[in-house]
């Protein structure tokens, strides 16, 4: 196949990842949109095949190793339970990542099977764009790799932090630069191995400092870095499915991080320095013993709801640890025959993901057009009977409203305090990952359910 | 006057920012957990490179150290194209709406 036409064909494919996008703007295109993607994938890689044209020995080990991906990742895709999403969606990152490392290795050693010169001699852009591919895949790598344990429970979700971290930091991207500009000077394989191992550690210690809570913006970080790092990479193949698609995932990252960030009125800067509420715990967490606290158990919730006419349900990460989502759909249905209006209010930042509240949901049947975003229903609480909190917390804080010492302050939060009554199903009166107490707990109005977040709904629905 | 092909890929960069930037932001906030799975699913086209570095090596030494890079990453790759793409659709599957029947 001659270069100009598989050129088109490439073009194609990135018009598919377009669409494939596109299709996400709503759930009814959505299923279509992925198709898309999927055809825009296949053209891509026949494409290769076609234009290389090479069908002897070497071909049948691609298959193989084709499929053995395949396989793995087919079988990781049918068998991974929906709350495990963020952790999923770390890995693949890194996957990303070092895909890219090795192919920017594998043009290093062999520059002549891409056509950028010779080894020892390889053409000074294509050199920068490979260098630049292979530091950044290596830094989503090992950053998501770090995401990954942490989203685990293999390591520990608080931030790490160290005296001169940040000096070590700007140091070390500074050597970044100028290995990069070494490597294109000398072209020293020795260089190209130092450049990719700077780049893996300082992956590593970007990510190290922050905490459990901030991960929805390192995930959308790095899935912003896993496609410049292909960008990076398709400028040096000349390809344009690649660069397409870099460039793609790239503002999408950028974008979903932007909406994290804001989701926790803090700047993308300061998550990313990270440390956050490790200092503030000792200040606010010393009065909390002597407010008196109204808790209740399941019949008094059941009670509350069956005598209201209409309940806002605010899920948070307590209920994915708990798989409480099935429980919750249960007791939904329940309270549904007694004619009660039900809704669904989501913040921005619930979960350890963009949009993992709503994927829980969706997996327990409920409805999407039953869910809502902060904006469009926080004015619905005042007339609202019954706030269901069911492991959020601190997307709840009033503090955030009133008191500027808080360090969440200015944070657009729900208003559950404006409902009638709230219900709040929680472990313990623990603080949440801010460290900040919750007024909320001790307000006049407000019942706190102690108690893990499935074994409460399951109580209340028999008691309903 | 020659340009160089570079500035051609160049703005097709640019471009493609600013198409990303537009369609991304016309995504739900509800369907923003596939938004990432199917990312990345498309970014691991880089498979692509992976193929012509594992296609690379001759007859007599099919596997060569660049080649082994290559073969790795198109396994490192297909376990994304895969496991993105059915992640997502396993997802996208499950978004419904009220049933009318009630």
């Amino acid at each position: 196949m001659s270069g100009n036409l598989s050129a088109i064909f490439y073009l194609i494919s990135g018009v598919l990842f377009i669409l494939a996008l596109r299709g996400l703007s709503s759930p009814e295109t959505s299923r279509q949109g992925n198709l898309f993607g999927v055809l825009g994938m296949i053209i891509a890689i026949t494409v290769t095949f076609l234009s290389i044209g090479n069908f002897s020995s070497g071909f049948v080990y691609v298959l193989i190793f084709l499929l053995i991906g395949g396989l793995i990742g087919a079988y990781i895709a049918y068998k991974i339970p929906m709350t495990a999403m963020p952790e999923l969606v770390a890995g693949f990152h890194s996957l990303v990542g070092l895909a890219a490392v090795f192919v920017a290795i594998s043009a290093f050693l062999n520059p002549e099977a891409f056509n950028l010169g010779s080894t020892g001699n390889i053409k000074f852009g294509s050199l920068i764009e490979m260098s630049i591919g292979a530091s950044v895949g290596a830094i989503t790598f090992s950053g998501s790799i770090i995401a990954f344990l942490k989203l685990q429970g293999i390591m520990s979700g608080s931030p790490i932090t160290f005296k001169g971290q940040h000096p070590l930091n700007a140091l070390m991207l500074i050597s970044i630069i100028v290995l990069t500009y070494l490597l294109c000077s000398n072209q020293s394989s020795n260089l190209f191995w130092i450049l990719l191992a700077v780049s893996f550690l300082i992956g590593f210690l970007l990510i190290i400092p922050i905490g459990g809570a901030d991960m929805p913006v390192v995930i959308s970080m790095l899935n912003s870095y896993s496609g410049w790092a292909a960008a990076g990479i398709g400028f040096t193949l000349e390809n344009s499915a690649l660069i397409i698609t870099g460039a793609l995932v790239g503002s999408s990252g950028a974008i979903l991080s932007y909406i994290m960030c804001k989701g926790m009125n803090r700047s993308f800067f300061n998550v990313i320095l990270g440390g956050f509420g490790a200092t503030e715990q000792s200040s606010s967490s010393q009065n909390k013993e002597q407010k008196p606290v109204k808790s209740g158990n399941a019949e008094d919730a059941a009670f509350l709801m069956k005598n209201a006419s209409s309940v806002i349900i605010v899920p948070g990460y307590g209920m994915a640890v708990a798989q409480a989502q099935h429980a919750l759909r249960e007791m939904v249905d329940t309270l549904k025959k007694n004619d009660i209006k039900i809704s669904y209010a989501i913040h921005p930042v619930a979960g350890r993901m963009p949009g993992h509240m709503n994927v829980l949901l969706a997996e327990a049947n409920v409805p999407y057009d039953e869910i809502f975003e902060l904006e469009e229903i926080n004015n619905n609480f005042a007339n609202t009977d019954v706030a269901f909190v069911i492991g959020a917390n601190d997307v709840t804080n009033p503090a955030a409203k009133t008191d500027p010492q808080s360090p969440i302050y200015g944070m657009p939060v729900l208003d559950v305090e404006k409902c009638k009554s709230v219900l709040f199903v929680k472990r313990s009166l623990s603080p949440g990952y801010a460290g900040i107490d919750n007024d909320l707990f001790y307000k006049e109005n407000t019942l706190m359910l102690f108690a893990d977040a499935k074994k409460m709904t399951e109580d209340i629905t028999k008691n309903l | 006057m020659e340009i160089d092909p570079f500035i051609f890929r160049l703005s097709i960069f640019i471009l493609s920012i600013f198409i990303g930037y537009y369609v991304v932001w016309s995504v739900t906030p509800s369907l923003h957990t596939p938004l990432m799975s199917v990312t990345n699913a498309i970014s691991s086209v880089i498979i692509v490179g992976a193929i012509i570095a594992g296609l690379a090596g001759n007859s007599e030494s099919i596997f060569n150290t660049s080649s082994i890079f290559g073969f790795l990453a198109i396994s490192l790759a297909a376990i994304n194209i895969f496991g993105g793409f059915l992640v997502t659709q396993r997802m996208l599957q499950m978004y419904k709406k009220k049933k009318k029947d009630k």
